[in-house]
């Protein structure tokens, strides 16, 4: 798959990742050469292959539906880029949004 | 007497034990070399003197008390993916910078249960996303280890350079790493230090930064075996906070050294005869497979067809996880955050400032191999492939109890040898990999030099959760390699 300038621009809008046009040019060529690369994976025939996504074999332990942690609402905040009172907050946009 | 920072992890333990020297007296040693030495060589991003001091003093204590862990007063290094209550982590990234945790990963935890000493924070690549710890936003960690002859700045290999140069430098005893791919395999061998990557499920992940929750899995640092089993027994153990990590017993990994290869079936993969491998790898594996014959094992060769798609399957399900979860650094709760105007601008340009160039690289693979009309011909496909390297390994262990492979395919490289082409950069990982893909445990033990005088690692890879094996032949290499020369000390400065 050759990746070209306006699916860079896609891929890099749904990351959430600015890209100018010079780091856009870059891309391209760098995205199209990792991806031609993996597409050696087409010669495996995987027709009757179940897909894994995990390595464990055993199901997920389940435990007590009770809370175990919480209340630390301090520790929460302790690392919040910009606060307001007991909650981290951002800039209002929402006026923008619509 | 020798120098405290020359001894092995076990010397120092026994050393404690017996009242031969404190932890205070240990721990200011090394302080003292990375003082001197961390300049040059840029290890520890975060050195924390004033509580190694403290938590020695608390180590004296209760080893005076007769109440020592079985790693009372041990200084180690920890990488800067497992987050430590109070103490800056970021992962080497931009986009953390300042954060400090306000809890302790569940590994870093049982360490300090059993009386450790914390020197400091390790460079690491940036979310560990790298082979030679270049993408790291504190700079580059210098290989302790030069060319004959040479001064040119060598990589330590990634992404736990940082941990690797420092047990190399000796700089601390031990050092947590962690391996999504082969990092802690890969800088292992670079920098002639012992490294293990038990099987997925052995140690928490609770608390360690993630780069792909199906692969990511924490190990030891060490300069020889017994250290690795030392440590990996320590970290090692069901968690209930990480739903993945396996509630079974912790066998004891130091009695396991003793027990030799006797009798041992050890398979030799011809997929792992690459194209193009440089003759001095394929001597070094050849040598192992003297060394292991000559301690009585049967050498058997076997074959992993899927092997070759272990790397490229690889780079589809690794940037698939990671795009998932780096999706939470959106500038929004904690971290870094660059104004814009809307929300989305804001989050594009927090992301695109705060992330590094490879870690945007491998999002927008992994969004991509996502998307809408590629999820089936990416992601899928390469879930499939790795069903089949799975299966693979499953056949082979019928018949062999382990298998011995090169770690890498070939010797430390220069800084910026590599950085400008990244599939050369991940063809690195060529050979550690599939351990990841399969969730097997690998261990890299040194076992020779280069040609241009510089360490090389021969690889154990074994049956899921049968570490013990790996322990016991990677004693056998390490016995039968002799002790190799430690690098030549010209980071220190007086």
């Amino acid at each position: 798959m050759k990746i070209d300038d306006a699916t860079v621009r896609h891929i890099a809008r749904l990351a959430r990742i600015r890209v100018d046009d010079a780091q856009a040019k870059t891309l391209q060529s760098e995205l199209t050469a990792i991806l031609q690369w993996v597409e050696q994976l087409n010669e495996v025939d995987t027709r009757r292959v179940e897909p894994m996504s995990c390595v464990i074999d055993t199901p997920l332990t389940m435990r007590e539906d009770e809370v175990t942690d919480g209340g630390t609402p301090q520790d929460i905040l302790k690392n919040a880029t910009e606060r307001a009172g007991r909650f981290s907050s951002c800039p209002r946009w929402w006026n923008r949004l619509v | 007497m020798s120098k405290l920072t020359d001894l092995t992890l076990a010397a120092a333990r026994d050393g404690l034990r017996a009242r031969d020297f404190s932890a205070n007296e240990i721990t200011k040693a090394h302080i003292d070399a990375i003082d001197k030495g961390n300049e040059a060589l840029n290890a520890y991003i975060l050195p924390v003197p004033d509580m190694a001091l403290r938590m020695a003093e608390s180590a004296d204590k209760n080893i005076a008390g007769g109440d020592a862990g079985p790693l009372a007063g041990v200084p180690l290094g920890i990488k800067d993916l497992f987050c430590t209550k109070d103490v800056r982590t970021t992962a080497c990234s931009h986009i953390l910078d300042g954060f400090i945790p306000t809890y302790e990963s569940t590994i870093t935890q049982n360490l300090w249960d059993a009386g450790a000493v914390m020197l400091g924070k390790l460079n690491c690549d940036e979310f560990a996303m790298g082979s030679s710890n270049e993408t790291s936003t504190y700079g580059p960690v210098i290989n302790p280890w030069r060319r004959e002859g040479s001064s040119t700045p060598l990589v330590p290999g990634g992404s736990s350079g940082g941990s690797a140069a420092a047990v190399a430098a000796k700089l601390c005893l031990g050092a947590t790493a962690t391996d999504t791919g082969g990092s802690i395999r890969q800088p292992a061998a670079l920098t002639g230090t012992v490294g293990i990557k038990p099987t997925y499920g052995r140690c928490s992940r609770w608390g360690i930064v993630a780069f792909a929750s199906s692969l990511d899995q924490a190990g030891p640092l060490t300069r020889c075996v017994r250290d690795a089993a030392i440590m990996l027994g320590v970290m090692a153990g069901h968690d209930p906070k990480d739903s993945t990590s396996v509630d079974l017993p912790v066998p004891d990994y130091e009695a396991a050294l003793g027990g030799g290869v006797k009798g041992l079936k050890v398979g030799i993969p011809k997929e792992y005869r690459m194209e193009g491998m440089p003759e001095e790898i394929e001597k070094l594996w050849q040598q192992g497979i003297e060394w292991l014959k000559g301690a009585g094992a049967q050498i058997m060769d076997v074959s992993l067809p899927y092997t070759r798609y272990a790397l490229p399957a690889y780079y589809i399900v690794a940037p698939a996880e990671a795009s998932s979860n780096l999706a939470r650094y959106d500038g929004v709760r904690y971290g870094l955050r660059v104004p814009g105007d809307d929300i989305i601008e804001q989050y594009e340009n927090t992301r695109s400032e705060g992330f590094g160039a490879e870690v945007q690289r491998r999002v927008l693979i992994g969004t991509y191999v996502l998307s809408a009309g590629y999820y089936d011909a990416y992601y899928l496909k390469a879930q499939k492939v790795r069903t089949l390297i799975k299966q693979d390994f499953e056949q082979v262990f019928e018949d062999v109890d382990v298998l011995l492979t090169p770690t890498t395919p070939g010797p430390a490289f220069a800084i910026g040898e590599k950085s400008d082409n990244p599939i050369e950069m991940y063809l690195n990982d060529i050979f550690t990999v599939t351990a990841n893909m399969s969730g097997l445990p690998g261990i890299s033990v040194p076992a020779g030099l280069s040609r241009e005088g510089t360490p090389l690692g021969l690889q154990f890879i074994g049956k899921a959760f049968d570490e013990e094996t790996l322990f016991r032949a990677g004693q056998v290499l390490e016995d039968a390699a002799g002790e190799l020369p430690s690098p030549a000390d010209w980071w220190s400065v007086a």
